[in-house]
């Protein structure tokens, strides 16, 4: 590795955490993040529709619903994507939902990774009784069957908005992601600079947030993007079954419109193909650039 | 050997609990009284419908008890195997209609599942350090593992369906049919069952090639398949036993999986309007039909169970070392 780029190096700033493990500089992950195909590709995807999912309704029509269009168009240039059978612009759906799907995922991940780190890192840590009981109660929610949940979860509400599905959708997802911080909390929780730490009398989440989650931040970023990609998935589902959110839309709400307006037997193709190519472009890129990530931050992985 | 089990079985006793638990809090202590409006709303067309539904809510939920009382009546019911009526097909009881569907989605299911893990675990194994494999496999087991299960579904309902005429792409079996044991009438059952299998398989597919690729090289870099290539042993034989212990996390990654894949059924069922579990929980929504949805929900988290714990006696029997333990033997 012949990069020598003047940076400043984080890891060595007078604040940080003791490293634990032999020196991982920051600007040799950037060096081969920047040189992996995985990873630049995977983002700049994800980046785009971002992009798109942020800028694009401020160019466009601010209700994704209106009939502002003949109906059952095909895509031409002046309606992208073609129009639905009431008229409503899928170019502009699609834009909306793009933005609704970003908000489902990053609302469902983090409030997924709150909880799976909160159980993962107090599981690991403290071992004992405290792991038992914690244990339990991931192994319950990690045999019931999410979306059956969701579905009687949602059902009983009377107004869905996007900020409660996202919530209902974290609240059932966490289970792997705490299982698996639990187990490298656990083989963290014995090193010496732990045991050092708790020796000085440091308390318990001081030392979970200063001395363990720093030293296995890449990993935990990772598993937020996979809790990302979960809860967006997740998402689609609901939404498809007619539980999505009542008011704006989403990708999954098109489809399910699609599906309920016969678009299959009309030959409406275009109605149904673009929200799903949407959410398979999206996921599909975080998990893409979730294997280039991983190369970056572990060396055994680099085809070098 | 009663120790592993006796735990495993606390756990899906300690969910099954859970989710009953659930299902009866829910239409309690949701704000605003849902069963009440939900009643009100449904669409029922006959009066005399709709007075029996009344008298049957009151009855079941009966809200002047005592709620200690309501919860240990509502498990009362639930071991007399009555989980109420069904709204959208009154007056038939709600076990009776799950009863009806159960089959359609353990005939999709079961070969969909055990399939894409079989062929999906072998395309792993030969796709893992060779060159042109790895290369084509893993990014298509990459989109087949983030495509959404409908759309899927709805591409092949679609493409091979309704364009290309190859298989029907709705309901289970022909309308002009009655079931029957006959040759025409298992033909048509098979054309209708082959697309909604074919994109349950492909979806679940990825998933397993990718897990198995990844453990494969990790068990290809350890100890003892670099012992076993210094002593000259054949490339075949190491791989063979890399396979074998490759297995048993892909055998736990099914057990984590199984939700997931029957999600994926319930949505690919109401693509196909298979008349499945998954098309009666659309039937259910939107009918309002809710001791039908919750009867389902019990249903599938009940059947998820049970298949978890047949996954943790195939582990035994596949995985000599917890076999060994149990018996008190060497660790």
């Amino acid at each position: 590795m012949t990069a020598a780029q003047p940076l400043p190096d984080p890891a060595t700033s007078p604040d940080a955490p003791v490293p634990a493990l032999p020196e991982a500089p920051k600007r040799e992950a950037l060096y081969f993040a920047l040189r992996n195909p995985k990873l630049l590709i995977g983002l700049g995807i994800v980046l785009a529709f971002l992009v798109t999912g942020i800028l694009g309704p401020f160019f466009l029509s601010p209700d994704p619903n209106a009939r502002i269009a003949p109906p059952g168009l095909p895509p031409s240039g002046e309606y992208w994507f073609g129009t639905t059978q009431f008229g409503q612009d899928i170019f502009t759906q699609f834009v909306y939902g793009i933005r609704a799907t970003f908000l489902v995922g990053i609302l469902g991940g983090v409030v997924a990774a709150v909880i799976g780190m909160a159980i993962g890192f107090v599981a690991g840590y403290k071992g004992g009784w405290v792991d038992e009981i914690l244990n339990m109660i991931t192994n319950v929610v990690l045999v019931l069957p999410t979306l059956a949940v969701l579905f009687i979860l949602v059902a009983y509400m009377d107004s869905r908005g996007v900020m409660m599905q996202s919530f209902f959708i974290g609240l059932t997802s966490w289970p792997w992601a705490a299982r698996a911080i639990r187990s490298q909390a656990l083989s963290l929780s014995s090193r010496d600079f732990v045991d050092l730490a708790r020796l000085s009398g440091v308390r318990t989440w001081k030392i979970i947030v200063r001395d363990i989650a720093p030293n296995m931040s890449s990993y935990l970023f990772m598993t937020l993007i996979l809790l990302f990609g979960g809860a967006v998935l997740a998402a689609a589902g609901l939404d498809f079954v007619g539980l999505g959110p009542t008011d704006g839309t989403s990708l999954g709400l098109m489809m399910h419109q699609a599906v309920k307006w016969g678009a299959l037997q009309l030959g409406v193709w275009w109605w149904f193909v673009p929200p799903g190519l949407g959410i398979t472009a999206i996921v599909g890129s975080l998990y893409v650039m979730n294997v280039g990530l991983d190369e970056v931050f572990n060396p055994r992985l680099r085809e070098m | 050997m009663r120790k592993y089990f006796g735990r495993k079985i606390f756990v899906y006793a300690l969910t099954f609990f859970a989710a009953v638990t659930i299902n009866w809090m829910i239409p309690r202590f949701m704000p605003g009284d849902p069963v009440q409006s939900r009643l009100a709303r449904a669409s029922l067309s006959n009066p005399e419908a709709s007075q029996a539904m009344r008298d049957y809510y009151n009855s079941v939920f009966g809200l002047d008890m005592p709620v200690w009382q309501q919860y240990l009546n509502f498990w009362g019911s639930l071991f007399k195997g009555d989980l109420g009526v069904s709204i959208w097909l009154f007056p038939t009881p709600v076990t009776e209609v799950i009863m009806d569907a159960v089959p359609y989605s353990l005939g999709l299911l079961l070969p969909a599942i055990l399939l894409s893990w079989v062929i999906g675990n072998k395309f792993g194994a030969y796709a893992a350090r060779s060159k042109w494999l790895d290369n084509t496999v893993l990014p298509v087991g990459y989109v087949l593992t983030a495509t959404p299960y409908m759309w899927l579904a709805l591409l092949l309902a679609w493409s091979l369906g309704i364009v290309g005429g190859f298989f029907p792409s709705s309901g289970a079996y022909s309308f002009a049919l009655r079931p029957e044991f006959s040759w025409v009438f298992v033909s048509s059952l098979l054309e209708h069952w082959f697309l909604p299998f074919l994109s349950l398989f492909l979806v679940s597919l990825g998933g397993w090639a990718i897990g198995m690729r990844n453990m494969i090289i990790y068990e290809l870099e350890s100890e003892y398949a670099n012992y076993l290539q210094a002593l000259g042993a054949p490339r075949r034989l190491i791989r063979r036993y890399a396979f074998r212990n490759a297995m048993l996390p892909q055998l736990t990654g099914l057990a984590v999986q199984l939700g997931t894949v029957v999600a994926g059924a319930l949505l690919t069922e109401i693509v196909f309007s298979y008349p499945g579990l998954g098309f009666l929980i659309l039937q259910a929504i939107q009918n309002q039909d809710f001791f039908l949805l919750q009867g389902v929900f019990l249903f599938i988290v009940a059947g998820v169970l049970i298949a978890n714990f047949i996954i943790d006696i195939v582990y035994v029997l596949v995985d000599p070392r917890t076999r060994i333990q149990m018996q008190g033997g060497a660790k």
